[in-house]
């Protein structure tokens, strides 16, 4: 069993675990992931590693709101205990002195973000982080990428916060700045990193996206998340989950995230029948 | 000299109409009437060739005479002394092609149903004495500490085997439970999961300890493992990586490994879903690619989610087909149509990447291939199409790079298995040892405890030096 010693709602979907893994955070790596099942029942989910403390042997993960499982998940708390907290899974981000580096944080992909843009700056790259979401309210860790950032800015969908707009606009700007820019990594849905990799692609700037795609074991041994990459099928949970942005079949992604939409809803709304009080 | 008696026992199985709608085992072991009369056929001939048909070297005879002589804990002994997993080997042990090949009785085609009373001995001790209750004698400890990499056949028969020599065994297992391939890939109709865990709990009840959720390569290397103070490593990590067909359209939504679905229905129990949050599909039309058991274990859990229709479709004919002649005729029985000597060609999806057929060829055996079985070519202009909304892909599987990878000095071939030696399973790396089907690539469980069996004894000579 894996104790969580802190929990925050860093939104109202969203939430943040400080997990007790003593082991995981010794190997833990900014871009790694872990697999976590709640208890004997539950189904096994794959979720970033969000920070990490090898002295106080901790992970943080931080999760949104989705289905069953991570509703359930959010209705856990301090002292609570999950049954499996699988890690560090997957390769680490490349993390090297490429010179400026744009990272872009798109919703929930603010929390992966945060330890490759520290870890990046660590290594000497100048880091402009472009963090966006729907709206303010939605907004999170604004100061945890500052502090990670030379530059920081902040969209949202509404105008409520920041400037106006999607995070491909000041992506556009910055690449048709004349600034060189070296790498860009581009964290959060799907849609958001696609149109990330568009927007670089005539500029020829390398982009890196982290995959998502829906993950059994996350060790190689089922191919449920297989992405094609390059024309290439590769599994995301031991070749990634960090590729080449470029080369992404981006609709085979999206699809196979809806593998399960019909079970998804369903066993969804099996839960909020059952918690009538915890329908949003 | 009395008669020889030809008549084998049969063993009563659920109906196939009946046992086609639900995940209960199939077979119901003997009566004890049954193995009273099939122990009695047992010649106990002075030259013990069943003996020599087993991988682990079960006193066949011995435990045969013991249940003939109705003293079953005499009977449980003598198992357990050589396996210490019989109820999963009287199960899922190609026993005719091994101690039932060897016993003289076969030349008659009357072998001894040597499984099923192996079963009915494993059967009567967990209804009767409880796996793990009675406490086997701690052997004096020898302070060594032995790490074994995976909790599958190989890796529980090496840790035994150190445990009862008195060794400090940790295994250390990816996935949140242990038991491998037995947990998620054989399903429970074939071996209940609740006798994998009385017999892993056996395993522990030796003094071993198990670590579930740990990945090693990950959260350590084998290096790391040695720094750590272990004096020695066993690598039992299996083949554990799915092989695909490498076409293009294999991406569609609704096609999966085996290993995939397997895992889902038996290891996260998606048959139970929604009570189980794993879902798995239910496929109406399924096309299960391949001829080996795990095809046979994917086809016939389809059927038990409920599709209408499901279809073993191989290359070969049936004269090729890896599996086991029992398992083939489970699935025929239970209305699983075999579509031989045909090979898909493509998978053709729809606007919404969901699979919806299948282009396959017709195949014609040729000449014989490397594999001493007949290649089967493309009938030229024989394509034709088969609807499908699910197909499960089962054609083998190879090691799990994780390990190999993250190990320098580990010597692979080019199909990813670990390079051993096959008398004593010692790798070329110092303290390393390994077994099953990370050296032999996929094969069967009790070659993987034999081969655990063997690396554990040379093992134990290394640390004893």
């Amino acid at each position: 069993m894996y104790k969580i010693l802190l929990k925050q709602d860093l939104v109202p979907q969203i939430h943040l675990f400080r997990m007790a893994a003593p082991a995981v955070a010794q190997k833990a790596r900014a871009g790694q992931f872990v697999v976590v099942r709640i208890d004997e029942k539950g189904e096994r989910i794959p979720l970033t590693i969000a920070d990490w403390d090898e002295k106080e042997g901790t992970v943080t993960i931080v999760f949104m709101e989705v289905g069953a499982t991570t509703a359930r998940l959010a209705l856990l708390g301090e002292g609570d205990s999950i049954a499996d907290f699988v890690g560090p899974l997957g390769i680490p981000a490349e993390i090297k002195k490429f010179g400026t580096v744009v990272c872009v944080a798109g919703g929930v992909g603010a929390a992966p973000v945060a330890p490759i843009a520290r870890e990046l700056k660590k290594a000497g790259n100048k880091i402009i982080t472009i963090l966006g979401a729907r709206s303010h309210d939605l907004l999170f860790w604004e100061d945890e990428l500052q502090s990670a950032s030379d530059q920081m800015i902040v969209t949202t969908d509404d105008g409520s916060y920041g400037r106006k707009g999607v995070v491909t606009e000041p992506l556009k700007e910055l690449l048709e700045s004349g600034e060189k820019i070296d790498r860009v990594v581009a964290i959060g849905p799907v849609v958001m990193m696609k149109f990330c990799s568009l927007t670089t692609l005539p500029f020829k700037v390398e982009t890196i996206v982290s995959l998502n795609p829906i993950m059994v074991d996350g060790t190689g041994m089922c191919g449920c998340c297989r992405v094609a990459v390059g024309g290439e099928t590769k599994f995301a949970c031991v070749d990634g989950p960090d590729f080449d942005g470029h080369k992404v079949d981006w609709d085979l992604l999206a699809a196979r995230q809806r593998i399960y939409l019909g079970e998804e809803k369903c066993a969804y709304e099996e839960w909020q029948k059952s918690h009538p009080s915890s329908r949003s | 000299m009395a008669k020889l008696n030809l008549n084998r026992v049969a063993m009563s199985r659920q109906a196939p109409k009946k046992r086609a709608k639900n995940f209960n085992e199939v077979a119901l072991g003997y009566s004890w009437e049954q193995a009273q009369e099939e122990a009695s056929r047992c010649i106990q001939c002075p030259k013990r060739n069943c003996v020599e048909g087993c991988p682990v070297e079960v006193d066949i005879p011995d435990f045969i005479k013991a249940i003939r002589e109705d003293d079953m804990p005499e009977a449980v002994r003598i198992l357990k002394s050589k396996n210490a997993l019989p109820g999963i080997c009287g199960r899922v042990c190609p026993q005719e092609t091994q101690c039932e090949a060897t016993c003289t009785l076969a030349k008659k085609e009357a072998p001894i149903a040597i499984g099923r009373l192996e079963r009915f001995v494993a059967d009567w001790e967990r209804a009767n004495m409880g796996a793990t209750k009675k406490r086997p004698k701690s052997p004096k400890s020898t302070d060594k500490k032995i790490a074994v990499v995976g909790s599958g056949p190989a890796g529980l028969t090496a840790a035994a085997e150190l445990a009862r020599l008195g060794h400090g065994v940790t295994i250390f297992e990816a996935l949140h439970v242990a038991g491998g391939v037995l947990m998620y890939g054989i399903p429970e109709f074939r071996l209940p999961k609740e006798i994998v865990q009385a017999e892993v709990d056996y395993v522990a009840s030796l003094g071993v300890k198990i670590e579930l959720d740990s990945v090693v390569g990950k959260l350590a290397t084998l290096d790391e493992i040695v720094a750590q103070g272990y004096d020695a490593i066993f690598l039992g990590t299996g083949a554990g990586l799915p092989m695909f067909m490498g076409y293009p359209s294999e991406n569609l939504n609704g096609i999966y490994s085996a290993n995939e679905f397997l895992t889902r229905v038996n290891l996260m129990k998606a048959y139970l879903f929604p009570d189980y949050d794993t879902p798995v599909k239910i496929g109406k039309q399924v096309a299960v690619i391949g001829g080996g058991n795990v095809a046979m274990d994917s086809a016939r859990c389809a059927l038990r989610l409920g599709a209408d229709k499901v279809y073993i479709v191989y290359r070969r004919s049936e004269a090729e087909m890896p599996a086991r002649r029992e398992e083939v005729e489970n699935a025929m029985e239970e209305g699983i149509e075999f579509k031989l000597l045909t090979n898909p060609k493509k998978f053709l999806g729809n606007e919404q990447n969901w699979v919806v057929g299948m282009e396959c060829h017709e195949m014609e055996l040729g000449e014989p291939d490397e594999s001493g079985r007949r290649r089967p070519v493309v009938k030229e202009g024989s394509e034709f199409t088969i609807d499908v909304d699910e197909v499960i892909v089962a054609l083998g599987t190879r090691p799990n790079p994780l390990i190999a990878s993250t190990t320098p000095g580990l010597d692979t071939t080019k199909w990813g298995t670990v390079v051993a030696d096959e008398a004593t399973g010692k790798t070329v790396k110092d303290r390393v040892w390994a077994g099953g089907d990370i050296v032999t690539g996929a094969a069967t469980v009790i070659s993987a405890m034999g081969a655990g069996k063997v690396a554990a004894a040379d093992m134990d000579r290394f640390l004893r030096g």
